[in-house]
């Protein structure tokens, strides 16, 4: 009786002290962007501070939970990025700020992330990291007229707006251009799928994939997959591919897992064709892996880091200063991303005073009137889709390195 | 000659499996509670192998009583700070903390250690077996795994019926009070309960890596489930029915997926294990549950 | 008498605390005081109140451990989500939005009664994995489905969506697997919300204090004394289940039509979050019905709360969730607690204090 009194009082007190740190979040934004800054001067090891007349850029991606990597290298890329503008004289002579917020990849966690930004004064959205998350915050962007760019959600409802706009391919381009790839390049008549169930993105690809093979007359063999609950024993679907006598073998998956099947094959004396798409990009920087396994794979992708032009070095090397790793494709188009906003900003002539619905409407307009060259692409143009067109660049692993076909 | 190859694969699955699973069975059985942090235990485990093997360059032997060491001390560490002060809470509290505790691993490990996957190599290094003109491949990592399982199986069922400590154990989880009357230490032998649980969870951990050299801060949270699930097939509290249940559950996954469906298999396993709670409440080797009037 | 009272008192407590609190809320909210994310979080607020108020009355009231609430929730949800996009158009949105969330409550609790048959025959711990094992299911089944409508009908296949054989020109894919269900209308609101944690609020508060509640808190206390005297078991074990389910399918309804997006995923229908909820009930104090409600409200927002110190915020949650546990159930604890309250009530003496439902 008592007991439970107390337990209620306190949750009652907690409560409320919880509501009054809400409401006055809003009046306290000034103490918020302090704390805002030290935290990113710590992260970035430079100070953004942006003062008064900065535009605000946020960022949403999963730096905790099980994707946390993809988050983790969104906000890494896009810290490089907003640090060098910084340094070069911001956008249209004003600085920027960033915030980057959690959303561990799911779509409640992630409105709510979009949420805290918005409170922030948030002008324009690098985000979200993960389709899932993404269908759901477009929603709420186009509601606001938010200007937003994803770097790296590849599924067609992700951008299905006009504000919104996309840094790296669609599910359905990707899938196409895998399949008409293989094709043209004879690279195998037979051809097994492995990916991931679960996932937006792989199922994504796969079942645009699967279309293309049709009309190009591919013979898909097997169709395996497994869900992110079952995505360590490989055993049954690497044994499949074998036992269908595939040639080639598709992951439309990303490489952690992929580095798992790749072990398996190895295993059990199976060596097909394997082919994979942009979520591959990071394989060769998996610690520790034994890049023997790899030999001959084949991925498409718009981003490696072994590129030799003096833009991706300089990102690579900047990038293994601050975080010690290698950059993977996530980070590489949160890095153009947001140089892609610098350039559509540019091209707008928008300033920090206008409102996040005014910038919208200007970037959209300048956001097709752009051609940007960066870290994942060449002279890359945006259609009022949203859409970016871009050449897939095909690579093949060679002695432990990219070579480009 | 697939059917075979399936089947190999399932018992190898299925030994990381109940290895897990008798860490579960242990703690459960002597400190009635279900350990939820125990699946993370094995990813620390994994780490300190990884660690030890690839950055101290140690042998895997040595790599192997590190990561048993660690997974001791941090299981009677957490025992000490989190559960010990429950010992008379509602059981339901107890598991709530441990799910407190299973988090809190998480997210250390995460900003420890980092969220990119770590290759981990495995701790077995001698070469594939090779039968029936190399079209049944059985890899050296999974003959040692099968091989851990029963040796420890067999020690631990040693251990508690010929040791004084083993008897303590007996009689803690048949009756704690009853127990502590007749003079046993009911703190201590729970503490080592948890220090074999946790030390069992290491060898879990680092055989689980090197059949599936893939670790990452949450490598551990889903085969905890499943072994826990296994647990609960054998019969909770059962040492070979926690072995039993291990080896089922990964045969029934392994073929769920390569005869039905590969996206249902956990559905597959689930619904077996339903089934086999049905038909037998208590699991496989499960004791009756005394009703007192 | 004086005890009926007390009961009664309590519960208006109760109810009172959400009127108010929904009241001020809206008010707050319509007047435009409340930040962006607080008032993003007001629906799932009152989703989670609802769950953590549903899984109490199977935990707290019956005492069964159920570890696959979320599976009701996502029967719930997805139910409703395909009625609503099917129908989307045809009616006006409040009485679609109604009829949805009938639809969600009825079919999670028809799930509720189908799950609960062979499962409510096991006890305590076999019990608890018998649920989480259903809730998996359910999540992994939801997944494997692809529905189509075109002009000659609905497709169904369990492969892909290619296999749905649609027409190319009118075919729309209405549940495309596991990428779940898009395009969902929003009807969600904060009032809906409100009234609907009331009803579930009122249906579990009186019910606890009927006859049939009476009996199913016997069931809790002495499964053997209560069938000794003629209760019928399985009919009342199977009451609380199903009721539990069918409010939890409520919820999943609010869920589902607050996010543009819905997909089943680990994260929102898995065993995590089965166990979240009942974090929530364990929390507010098993039994006590206010209590689950006031958790679920505190621990939802506590992450957001946690949002400034970024990278540690879920190390913190986890911290402060096991030292609540201690604080509140260890010895030393509870001493403090006592103490404390001792002191508080001397100063508080009037404050109207009750004892829930239990």
């Amino acid at each position: 009786m008592k007991k439970k009194c107390f337990s209620v009082l306190l949750a009652m007190v907690l409560a409320v002290t919880a509501l009054a740190g809400c409401g006055g979040s809003k009046d306290s934004g000034e103490t918020s962007k302090a704390v805002e800054n030290t935290s990113e001067a710590a992260e970035g090891g430079e100070e953004t501070t942006g003062g008064e007349g900065a535009f605000k850029i946020g960022g949403i991606g999963p730096v905790t939970g099980d994707t946390a990597i993809y988050g983790l290298a969104v906000q890494n890329g896009m810290t490089i990025a907003i640090d060098e503008i910084n340094a070069a004289g911001g956008i249209n002579g004003y600085q920027i700020e960033m915030k980057f917020e959690d959303d561990q990849s799911d779509p409640e966690l992630s409105i709510n992330a979009y949420n805290t930004l918005k409170d922030w004064g948030m002008q324009m959205l690098l985000g979200t990291v993960t389709s899932g998350a993404c269908e759901a915050v477009v929603a709420e962007t186009y509601e606001d007229n938010m200007y937003q760019i994803t770097p790296s959600g590849t599924s067609v409802a992700a951008i299905q707006y006009e504000n919104a706009f996309r840094m790296c391919f669609s599910d359905p381009a990707q899938g196409a251009e895998s399949a008409k790839y293989i094709k043209n390049n004879n690279l195998g008549t037979k051809v097994a799928v492995i990916y991931d169930s679960s996932d937006t993105y792989s199922s994504g690809i796969y079942q645009a994939f699967a279309q293309e093979a049709q009309t190009q007359g591919l013979e898909i063999v097997a169709a395996e997959s497994f869900t992110a609950d079952t995505n360590t024993d490989f055993s049954v679907q690497v044994q499949k591919a074998k036992d269908a006598g595939a040639d080639l073998v598709f992951l439309p998956i990303y490489y952690q897992e992929a580095s798992l099947i790749l072990a398996k094959a190895n295993e059990i004396g199976y060596a097909p064709q394997f082919f994979g798409c942009d979520g591959m990009d990071g394989l060769l920087t998996l610690e520790n892996f034994d890049v023997s396994l790899a030999e001959g794979l084949m991925l498409m992708t718009p981003f490696s880091a072994d590129a030799e032009d003096e833009l991706t070095q300089n990102f690579v090397a900047k990038y293994q200063e601050d975080y010690g790793e290698i950059p993977n494709q996530f980070a590489a188009d949160a890095y153009d991303a947001a140089y892609v906003i610098k350039a559509a900003a540019e091209q707008a002539k928008i300033t920090p005073d206008m409102d996040a619905s005014a910038i919208c409407d200007a970037l959209k307009t300048a956001m097709t009137e752009i051609s940007y060259t960066g870290l994942t692409g060449h002279d890359i143009t945006w259609g009022e889709d949203g859409e970016p067109t871009k050449e897939p660049i095909v690579v093949k692993i060679t002695d432990g390195a990219y070579e480009f076909m | 000659m697939s059917f075979l190859s399936y089947l190999i694969n399932g018992i190898s699955l299925g030994s990381v499996y109940a290895i897990i699973a008798l860490g579960y069975t242990m703690v459960y059985g002597i400190a009635r509670m279900l350990n939820f942090a125990h699946g993370d235990i094995i990813m620390v485990g994994g780490y300190a192998a990884f660690f030890a093997m690839v950055n101290g360059g140690l042998p895997p032997i040595l790599s192997v009583l590190i990561a048993m060491a660690v997974c001791t001390v941090l299981g009677l560490v957490i025992e000490r700070i989190a559960y010990k002060p429950l010992r008379m809470a509602p059981s339901l509290a107890v598991l709530i903390t441990a799910i407190g505790v299973s988090y809190f691993l998480q997210n250390l490990a995460l900003l420890l250690f980092g969220a990119n996957t770590k290759t981990f190599q495995s701790v077995v290094t001698l070469p594939a077996l090779s039968l029936a003109g190399g079209k049944l491949q059985i890899s050296a990592t999974t003959i040692v795994t099968v091989a851990a399982c029963i040796v420890i199986v067999a020690a631990l069922s040693l251990f508690i019926n010929k040791t004084r400590i083993g008897q303590a154990m007996l009689a803690v989880s048949e009756d704690r009070g009853a127990a502590q009357l007749m003079g046993i230490n009911v703190n201590s032998t729970i503490a080592t309960t948890f220090a074999i649980g946790s030390a069992l969870a290491a060898v879990a951990g680092v055989l689980l890596c090197s059949a599936y050299p893939s670790l990452n801060p949450y490598t551990g949270s889903m085969p905890g489930i499943k072994a826990f699930t296994a647990a609960v097939f054998g019969g909770i509290g059962s040492i070979p029915g926690a072995m039993v249940g291990g080896l089922l559950l990964g045969v029934i996954e392994i073929l769920g997926r390569a005869y039905v469906s590969s996206q249902l298999s956990d559905a597959i396993v689930f619904a077996v294990l339903i089934v086999i709670l049905l038909v037998k409440p208590t699991g496989i080797f499960g004791h009756k549950i005394q009703e007192k009037v | 008498m004086k005890r009926m009272q007390k009961t009664t008192r309590s519960n208006f407590i109760t109810y009172g605390i959400v009127i108010v609190g929904a009241v001020l809320l809206q008010s707050l909210d319509s007047a435009g005081k409340l930040s962006s994310l607080f008032s993003g979080l007001l629906v799932p607020l009152c989703t989670y109140m609802i769950l953590a108020v549903s899984l109490n009355l199977v935990v707290g009231i019956l005492g069964e451990l159920s570890l696959g609430h979320a599976g009701f929730m996502c029967v719930g949800a997805f139910a409703s989500a395909f009625f609503s996009k099917v129908t989307q158009g045809t009616m006006p949105d409040g009485l679609r939005f109604f009829l949805a969330l009938l639809i969600g409550a009825a079919v999670a609790g028809l799930f509720g009664i189908l799950i609960g048959i062979p499962v409510l025959r096991l006890r305590g711990d076999y019990l608890a994995i018998v649920t989480l094992a259903f809730g998996e299911i359910i999540k992994n089944v939801v997944n494997v489905f692809f529905i189509g409508r075109d002009v000659n009908g609905f497709h169904v296949s369990m492969k892909d969506a290619i296999s749905l054989n649609m027409d190319a020109a009118s075919g729309e894919i209405i549940v495309n697997g596991p990428q779940g269900i898009n395009g969902m209308p929003r009807d969600s609101t904060f009032l809906v919300g409100a009234v609907l944690l009331l009803v579930v609020l009122i249906i579990v508060l009186n019910l606890t204090n009927s006859r049939s509640g009476r009996a199913i808190m016997s069931i809790r206390d002495d499964r053997i004394a209560a069938e000794s005297i003629g209760i019928n078991i399985t009919k009342y074990k199977l009451m609380a289940f199903a009721i539990s389910a069918a409010m939890a399918g409520a919820a999943g309804v609010l869920y589902s039509h607050n996010l543009a997006t819905l997909a089943a995923t680990s994260k929102n229908f898995g065993y995590n979050m089965s166990i979240t909820i009942l974090v929530f009930v364990v929390l507010g104090g098993i039994g006590s019905i206010r209590g689950s409600m006031i958790a679920a409200f505190v621990l939802t927002l506590l992450p957001e709360l946690l949002r400034s110190i970024s990278d540690y915020r879920m190390l913190i949650y986890a911290v402060i969730l096991i030292a609540v546990m201690i604080f509140n159930w260890s010895r030393g604890g509870r001493t403090i607690k006592e103490l404390t309250s001792v002191k508080l009530r001397g100063i508080a003496r009037k404050k109207p204090r009750g004892k829930e439902a239990r």
